[in-house]
């Protein structure tokens, strides 16, 4: 006789409830309400709901938008130290442009990284590819000058804590892409050799990635989310590179 | 708050009191297991998610004792849930405009607060019942218990997980992190052991209070 039995009686209470609170507020329960009194209610909520989300999307919009450069900026700013300034562009078949709001059919979206004197210091671009739990979304610096792959980092996964997320911290697999070669063939519409992501200790020419020991299906998709963005950013973009040195 | 019909209806107090402790949403009437579940990997996700849910209890079952007088009971759970949905993308909104970060950690756990149990639950069962302030009151309560039942939780499991506590690394370099409290079975685990703990508590209350008897229930 006591909190346990006590609690039961409270939810049986509050079951029977129902009934009562509609007595009080004086709905009659056994009367149904009227069509025209169910779509006025409706039509009311809805239309209360509809001004509270409008308004709150309204409110919120540059803060996103602000956090989403910022955040777009930091995540640029990690694979290309000494860039102050970054600059979104499209390279299309005919050449690069400015970013706009939508992307054009065929043009891969790409970062142009800037020092505080306005010289290009890198390009940046995104890779996806699925990993062992979910998509592994990462972004990498590019040097047109030495065509290779200077930097990576993760952006999101979700990947095994513990396991996949090593892409992250492991030292040794981040070396991988100090200097991981992405040469376009001559006649410039692809990549020399494909990049290759091989067994951990195996790594023999400079466009294979060493795997990590243990997370070869994240590592895998780290590769795979370079070379699939490459192999359709660069063709397009290393024979017009020469324009994002002028702008400015 | 054992109020038998025709006892004098709850404070306000008692109101904001109910789901801190007494009826906690998680550990006594577990309710909202999804995101209990999936994302108390950290502490500071789950005060995140926890207050997130606050908001939304708050604010939602606020809106349906205000309203609960022109909501025909054919149409109710409709009307509840747009009412819900509407601060679940209140709260999205805020939560990118706060950080892309925590909005990314939540993922896809922020707009399922609309199918939180405990929220229809409490605009069922309190607020379509109760004026505004006495539900706004018991669902800020309900909501701060949530978040201290999510907090009990994913501390516990950052803690072993990942030896650290706010992403304050508390026990060195030498920590070997349990990883398996991070992973899903470490939720269960965790909710386990306190779901025992808070079983103990009662049993030792009722053995304690067995000759006092109704008294003691009331009192508390």
């Amino acid at each position: 006789m006591s909190e346990r039995q006590s609690s039961d009686q409270h939810t049986a209470y509050h079951d029977i409830g129902v009934a009562e609170a509609q007595d009080q507020q004086g709905t009659e329960p056994t009367t149904a309400s009227s069509s025209a009194v169910m779509m006025r209610a409706l039509g009311l909520i809805a239309t209360i709901c509809g001004l509270i989300i409008v308004s709150s999307y309204e409110l919120t919009l540059d803060a996103v938008a602000n956090n989403k450069k910022i955040s777009t900026e930091r995540a640029v700013f990690k694979v290309i130290p000494g860039a102050s300034e970054v600059r979104e562009f499209v390279a299309t078949t005919g050449g690069i442009q400015p970013a706009g709001p939508t992307v054009p059919e065929g043009a891969v979206k790409f970062f142009g990284a800037y020092d505080k004197a306005g010289n290009l210091k890198g390009i940046a671009a995104e890779g996806v590819a699925k990993g062992y739990a979910d998509e592994v979304r990462i972004l990498y610096a590019y040097d047109p000058a030495r065509q290779v792959i200077t930097g990576m980092s993760v952006v999101t996964q979700h990947e095994t804590p513990g396991i996949g997320d090593k892409v992250i911290t492991d030292k040794d697999f981040n070396k991988n892409f100090e200097a991981l070669d992405v040469k376009l063939a001559d006649d410039m519409k692809a990549i020399a050799n494909a990049i290759k992501v091989v067994k951990h200790g195996t790594k023999q020419r400079p466009w294979e990635i060493d795997a990590i020991a243990g997370t070869t299906v994240t590592s895998k998709a780290v590769g795979k989310g370079i070379r699939d963005s490459t192999e359709k950013l660069l063709p397009k973009l290393l024979p017009n590179v020469a324009k994002l040195k002028e702008t400015k | 708050m054992s109020n038998p019909p025709g006892m004098k209806a709850p404070t306000n107090w008692e109101e904001f009191i109910e789901g801190l402790w007494k009826r906690n949403p998680i550990f006594v009437m577990v309710l909202g297991m999804c995101p209990t579940m999936a994302i108390t990997t950290t502490a500071i996700n789950s005060i995140s998610m926890g207050l997130a849910t606050t908001f939304v209890l708050a604010a939602s079952c606020w809106m349906v004792s205000l309203l609960r007088a022109h909501i025909p009971k054919e149409v109710r759970i409709a009307s509840y849930i747009v009412i819900i949905a509407t601060f679940v993308t209140v709260v999205d909104y805020a939560i990118q405009a706060i950080s892309l970060d925590l909005y990314e950690a939540l993922g896809a756990y922020i707009k399922l607060i609309v199918a939180n149990c405990l929220v229809l639950g409490r605009a069922e069962a309190h607020a379509a019942r109760f004026k505004p302030v006495a539900s706004a009151l018991n669902a800020t309560g309900m909501g701060l218990g949530f978040t201290l039942g999510l907090f009990m939780i994913g501390g516990v499991r950052e803690l072993i997980g990942m030896g650290s506590l706010f992403g304050i690394s508390l026990f060195g370099a030498n920590y070997q992190p349990w990883v398996v409290m991070i992973l899903p079975p470490g939720g269960f685990f965790v909710m386990g052991l306190w779901l025992m703990v808070f079983a103990l508590v009662r049993v030792r209350k009722d053995k304690a209070g067995a000759t006092p008897g109704s008294a003691q229930t009331q009192a508390a």
